[in-house]
């Protein structure tokens, strides 16, 4: 028998149901895997060894009474912003010391209805902010990849890293992510894995830490194609108790793959070749464009003009709405407190103790362009930019394209404590020019493993599709799979 | 446009978030750089351009005014630092 946590979700699946091995043992090997990995790796922050062992005997109930669910006794990580009843949520934050929330969300709770396993909490930016896992309270989690005949350790992407590294190195057979501005395909990419973001309101965000309301989407992060499509099928669902969930059924995405690509139209957005990008990613750009090509589809040259523009409106609106969704943390309600002489000193001195850097950065631009005689000209003129963007690609599809292909990231996975990232903010917010666009226009979007760089490090791909379309980029990125192959780490830990 | 050090003090008080005279510095030099990022926007024309208000075209939800909830009152004060009789504490507002 091959190594339990080897096997992709499809085929953990299939042996469950053929009782090849049990849920039990399936979620030991993992939880073996964990403790001896997580020291090094830093993925998980809350390992629910108890939780995690009850599910799956449960499962295995279920299983030998033929009743499985679709994702009965798969064990899955979750990315530590969802609300898990009674279990570690603190969006990685110093600031919700001690939080053990009293409801679930609905994402994790569609997937313990469907059956699946919890191994614990993953580790992330602080409120999802950052590319690099690096603002995490817990800590920076290292990439599984390294640099051929390299010990220097090297940063999974952002926020959704811990999600990244642990489906990566087999610490979960999938996890939970969110992506806000490219925290489920920049991390995806960094570490060879198949990362998408759904159409916004696909998934409900009830139970879900808000940082940006308008941007924020839930997804999965997962070994290949076919495993996304399985977790996305069950993550996302109708649900009254989001305003913004879309009210569509949900498509079983898994039948899409095999669909072929022939006949359709692929643009390819000439902005999207930016000043400095390394000749290996338009190299594997073109290798993108040629499978496609090969496979049956029209490859047709697009304008996206107001692209540039994306990154510096995000850069208004994300900071606005999150400085207004983290005003509730205070004290008073849940989490940290610090103790002050009056009740104003007692908010500053805890949000001043509970929020790192980054977030106190991006609260104080939120509050800033938010704040009286500033609105029209921040955050009002970024609202009318973001109309334009959403404008561009409504354009593109309107003129017959089905799906765009982009790179991922400007670059593959930098080191841990990179000096040049840390001194000026900006330069780390590039990581998402290539993913942000899609955000603000809500659209899908998909990274998928395409190739590795001469270091040896994973580059991906990415797919932009029409709102609610995300079963056309399953079957686009189940082309590229299949011609770039899948992509592991060779085990150091 | 750009902040100062005084802004800087005066957005961390709206903020609520204490900060030293060092912490603004250092502030003031990043929220600079970011500030100086988005002015990329000044480029873009947007006049008859109507701001993005909903992110996909929908109507609002609306659901009867009832009662789907409640008498939660523990659940709702189990993760505070500080309660009495399911009331949040906070430091003495009103003298």
């Amino acid at each position: 028998m091959t190594e339990l946590t080897a096997l992709t979700i499809a085929e953990a699946r299939e042996q469950l149901k053929a009782k090849a091995f049990t849920a039990v043992e399936l979620t030991e090997a993992y939880l073996a895997a964990i403790d001896q990995a997580n020291p090094v790796i830093n993925a998980y922050v809350a390992v629910t060894h108890d939780r995690a062992r009850q599910m799956a005997t449960a499962s295995d109930a279920r299983l030998a009474k033929n009743e499985g669910g679709a994702l009965e006794g798969i064990p899955l990580g979750i990315k530590d912003l969802y609300a898990t009843e009674g279990v570690h949520t603190q969006a990685c934050s110093h600031i919700l010391d001690g939080f053990r929330p009293r409801y679930e969300s609905t994402v994790t709770a569609n997937l313990w209805a469907d059956g699946a396993v919890m191994l614990g909490k993953l580790n992330m930016d602080e409120f999802a902010m950052g590319s690099s896992n690096e603002t995490s309270f817990y800590g920076p989690v290292k990439n599984p990849w390294r640099a051929t005949g390299s010990n220097a350790d090297l940063v999974p992407g952002g926020s959704s890293g811990g999600s990244a590294a642990a489906v990566a190195a087999w610490l979960c057979a999938g996890a939970t992510a969110s992506d806000t501005g490219g925290s489920i395909r920049q991390p995806a990419a960094f570490t060879g894995t198949v990362g998408i973001k759904p159409t916004y309101g696909r998934c409900s965000r009830w139970g879900m830490v808000a940082f940006a309301s308008s941007l924020d989407q839930a997804g999965p992060i997962a070994r290949d194609v076919r495993d996304a499509a399985i977790l996305l099928k069950s993550m996302a669902s109708v649900d009254a108790k989001d305003t913004t969930s879309v009210d569509l059924p949900v498509p079983d995405y898994e039948a899409a793959l095999g669909r072929s690509v022939r006949g359709m139209k692929i643009g390819i957005p000439k902005e999207y070749r930016v000043e400095g990008m390394p000749e290996e990613i338009e190299k594997l750009w073109q290798q993108g464009i040629d499978w496609l090509r090969e496979a049956g589809a029209e490859i047709v040259e697009i304008t996206l003009p107001h692209t540039k523009y994306a990154l510096p409106a995000y850069y208004i609106v994300a900071p606005a709405e999150a400085s207004s969704n983290l005003a509730r943390y205070d004290g008073v309600r849940y989490g940290l407190r610090e103790q002050g002489k009056d009740i104003v000193d007692m908010y500053e001195r805890t949000r001043a103790a509970g929020f790192g850097d980054e977030v106190k950065r991006r609260i104080m631009v939120g509050t800033y362009v938010l704040s009286a005689g500033y609105y029209d000209a921040y955050y009002l003129k970024a609202q009318k930019v973001r109309t334009l963007i959403k404008k561009d690609f409504e354009d593109v599809f309107a003129a017959g394209v089905d799906a765009i292909l982009t790179p991922a990231t400007p670059s593959a996975a930098f080191g841990i404590a990179d000096q040049e990232l840390a001194s000026d903010p900006v330069k780390m917010y590039l990581n998402d020019v290539f993913t942000v666009t899609v955000n603000m226009a809500g659209l899908p979007g998909i990274a998928v493993p395409a190739g590795l760089d001469a270091k040896g490090l994973p580059l991906g791909l990415q797919l932009i599709g029409k709102p609610f379309d995300e079963e056309t980029l399953f079957a686009t990125a189940h082309v590229i799979e299949q011609a770039a192959g899948r992509f592991s780490p060779a085990k150091w830990w | 446009m750009s902040v100062d050090l005084d802004t800087v003090k005066r957005v961390a008080r709206l903020a609520r978030i204490a900060v030293t005279e060092e912490d603004v510095s250092a502030l003031t030099g990043k929220l600079n750089s970011i500030l100086g990022f988005v002015e990329h926007l000044d480029e873009v024309d947007v006049s008859g351009v109507e701001p993005m208000t909903s992110v996909i075209p929908m109507e609002m939800k609306k659901r009867i005014d009832e009662v789907t909830d409640g008498g939660k009152a523990a659940d709702i004060v189990a993760n505070a630092p500080a309660t009495e009789d399911n009331f949040f504490l906070v430091p003495k507002v009103v003298e």
